[in-house]
């Protein structure tokens, strides 16, 4: 009754995508997933640009404030090329970033963006990843303990558990960790994570502490459901059934039989662990004033540093929409009605 | 018995009175309802009765509770007690309109696009596509980074992140709804089309239009508190939850309940929400009736899952 395939917001919507009877379906799959994404990225970099430089009250207006008085905006907006047509002004911020000048920012010293945020990116990415892994971990693996002890009290405590958790904003879960973990109750790791500049965060663990707990603790009650709900049908399903009539052995069934068709299931939560982490990072590293590009976004809107946005904004959609090929392609791959061609 | 035009919604709405009623009547409805109706009541009759005014120093900054303050002094030395009661109505208030208004929004599409196919179906569901692209709370950012932080901005912005995802889950039950009997017969007596829509297909996603206005309400509420967290939300002085958290977070170790109670609410309410939520859900998909817990149905699971699906942007 619902989508047919409602995991990944990326996928094109039906079934028409199945490969067809040529020499590499994959390849072919790979290939028109990725001219879609692309597609998706420049129709993206529309918005973003248009959000941040053509809305009325442009960048200029938003640099100066309440200061601006029509000459310094005049001066202002001609740097920023603000004074030519849309198309144009486009095109010169698009060619900029696909070149990899990404403009200067509006504050401060007036940093490139790339200075200022590529530094971020590998923060993040190291967040990202540690938060990505456990919580997927964690969510897949306590989805099928539940699903295989379906109706059991640990599956009802479970459920209960995650049906609590789960929507719980991010900085609640981050104000109740610190007051147990850090200032109040126990005071086993920092409250901050303010990693030093040039410092890769894997030299300071127990900043990272803190963060990750947080993420994994909000991630993993939807990675938990999904994969409860997947398996319990895997297991249900008459392909299942057949082999527990036939005599195999519990685990063998397990294994060989319902696993194997719970696999996209898993990628998918997998997917979709990451695609809520590009997210989620905003308010968690803001919380933790962790120097990554979520806490980096937060900055940028509140000095209204326009490149600064726009490239940010840029790089996570990128991640959002490789990561849902990656998912796409994976889930396809991994299910075995798909892999024989037709 | 499929060609009545009228009868048919008519069934169909008190079968979503079915579903509700069913629902509070389950345990986790219950405690849903009961949590929901709670931080509702603290809201809306809380400014009533507050001690003092939320917005007056009436202590020391981050005074412990006393007989004077109840709950201790914040940041400034107001009155937490005071500011708890007064902070979520404005909250709640924005995050309603911004949910109806993308839940209306999301299931225009997602009718329009469900029920026309062709080419209106693939321009929407790109369109939603590249809407999905950003992460919620991004997609808000970048437009409140502009323009700046306003309440009906806020409201249009999260309203709009909302709209794609209720898009994607109504047309997928409109394409359901559409290939069903009634709403053959009733094409065939030469209805318009957009009757059709209001008449027959709208009125039998009654169920799922309920989950996702439960769902995007918890979300709306999440994302809402979060930008004022943040400083993009509802301006100070005047109190709401999710400021109150971030300015009183520094005296965590000298007066905690001052950015804890409103975490509290805040998570009171999404937990109520999210759980009555579900139990709606469940009913609604046959896995609940009622006291007992029957043995459900395996693929009556799987929506929910749907339902976490959509849950990727918060």
């Amino acid at each position: 009754m619902t989508a047919a395939s409602p995991t990944s917001p990326g996928t094109p919507t039906g079934d028409e995508a199945s490969p067809k009877t040529t020499p590499h379906p994959i390849r072919e799959l790979l290939l028109q997933r990725s001219l879609l994404g692309l597609l998706t990225l420049l129709l993206v970099s529309v918005i973003v640009f248009a959000a941040t430089q053509v809305l009325p009250g442009n960048a200029a207006y938003a640099v100066l404030g309440q200061t601006a008085t029509p000459e310094s905006l005049a001066a202002l907006e001609h740097r920023l090329g603000l004074d030519q047509p849309a198309l144009v002004q486009y095109w010169h911020w698009l060619s900029g970033v696909l070149r990899g000048d990404l403009g200067t920012s509006l504050v401060g010293q007036q940093r490139p963006v790339g200075e200022l945020v590529w530094p971020r990116v590998l923060n993040s990415a190291v967040l990202v990843l540690l938060a990505g892994v456990t919580g997927s971990v964690l969510g897949v693996a306590l989805g099928l303990f539940s699903a295989l002890r379906r109706d059991k009290p640990s599956d009802h405590a479970l459920s209960v558990l995650s049906l609590g958790v789960t929507s719980l904003p991010e900085f609640a879960v981050a104000i109740a960790l610190v007051f147990v973990l850090a200032t109040n109750v126990l005071h086993l790791f920092p409250a901050v994570s303010p990693i030093p500049p040039g410092v890769p965060p894997w030299q300071e663990p127990s900043m990272l502490v803190l963060p990750v707990l947080t993420l994994v603790i909000v991630v993993v009650p939807y990675i938990f459901r999904m994969m409860r709900a997947a398996s319990i049908e895997a297991l249900e399903s008459d392909y299942v059934e057949m082999a527990r009539l036939k005599g195999l052995p519990k685990t063998a069934v397990l294994l060989r039989h319902a696993l194997p068709n719970a696999l996209p299931a898993t990628i998918q939560a997998i997917g979709l662990t990451f695609l809520y982490l590009a997210g989620g990072i905003v308010l968690v590293e803001y919380v933790f004033a962790y120097p990554g590009i979520g806490a980096g976004l937060v900055f940028a809107v509140t000095d209204k540093d326009i490149p600064v946005i726009q490239f940010i904004v840029l790089l996570l959609a990128a991640f959002y929409v490789f990561v849902n090929i990656v998912t796409d392609v994976a889930s396809l791959l991994a299910s075995p009605r798909r892999r024989v061609p037709r | 018995m499929t060609a009545d035009p009228v009868a048919v919604p008519r069934v169909r709405r008190s079968e979503f009175g079915h579903v509700l009623r069913n629902a509070v009547r389950t345990g986790r409805g219950r405690v849903g309802l009961g949590l929901t109706l709670l931080v509702l009541l603290v809201a809306f009759v809380g400014p009533f009765f507050t001690p003092y005014d939320p917005t007056a120093y009436i202590t020391t900054p981050f005074a412990k509770p006393s007989a004077i303050a109840k709950l201790g002094g914040d940041v400034l030395g107001r009155d937490v007690l005071s500011r708890v009661l007064d902070g979520g109505w404005e909250l709640i208030v924005l995050a309603t309109t911004a949910t109806l208004l993308g839940v209306a929004l999301g299931a225009l599409a997602g009718v329009y696009a469900g029920y026309r196919r062709g080419t209106p179906d693939t321009v929407v569901m790109r369109a939603v596509d590249v809407l999905l692209a950003f992460p919620q709370i991004v997609f808000v950012l970048l437009l409140v980074s502009v323009v700046g932080p306003s309440a009906w901005l806020l409201v249009v912005a999260v309203g709009l992140s909302h709209a794609p995802q209720v898009a994607r889950v109504l047309r997928a039950s409109t394409l359901d709804v559409s290939e069903r009997d009634f709403v053959k017969a009733v094409e065939i007596t030469g209805v318009s089309s957009g009757r059709v829509m209001s008449g027959e297909i709208l009125p039998n996603l009654i169920t799922p239009l309920m989950v996702e206005l439960g769902l995007r309400m918890t979300y709306s509420i999440v994302i809402i508190a979060g930008l004022s967290f943040i400083g993009f939300g509802l301006a100070p002085p005047t109190p709401n939850w999710g400021t109150m958290i971030n300015e009183n977070r520094i005296g965590l170790t000298l007066n905690p309940w001052a950015a804890i109670a409103p975490a509290i609410m805040i998570a009171l309410l999404t937990i109520g929400l999210n759980t009555f939520t579900d139990a709606v859900t469940r009913v609604a998909l046959g896995v609940d009736r009622g006291e007992a817990d029957p043995p459900a149905v395996a693929s009556a699971q799987v929506p929910i899952a749907v339902g976490a699906a959509e849950e990727t942007s918060p």
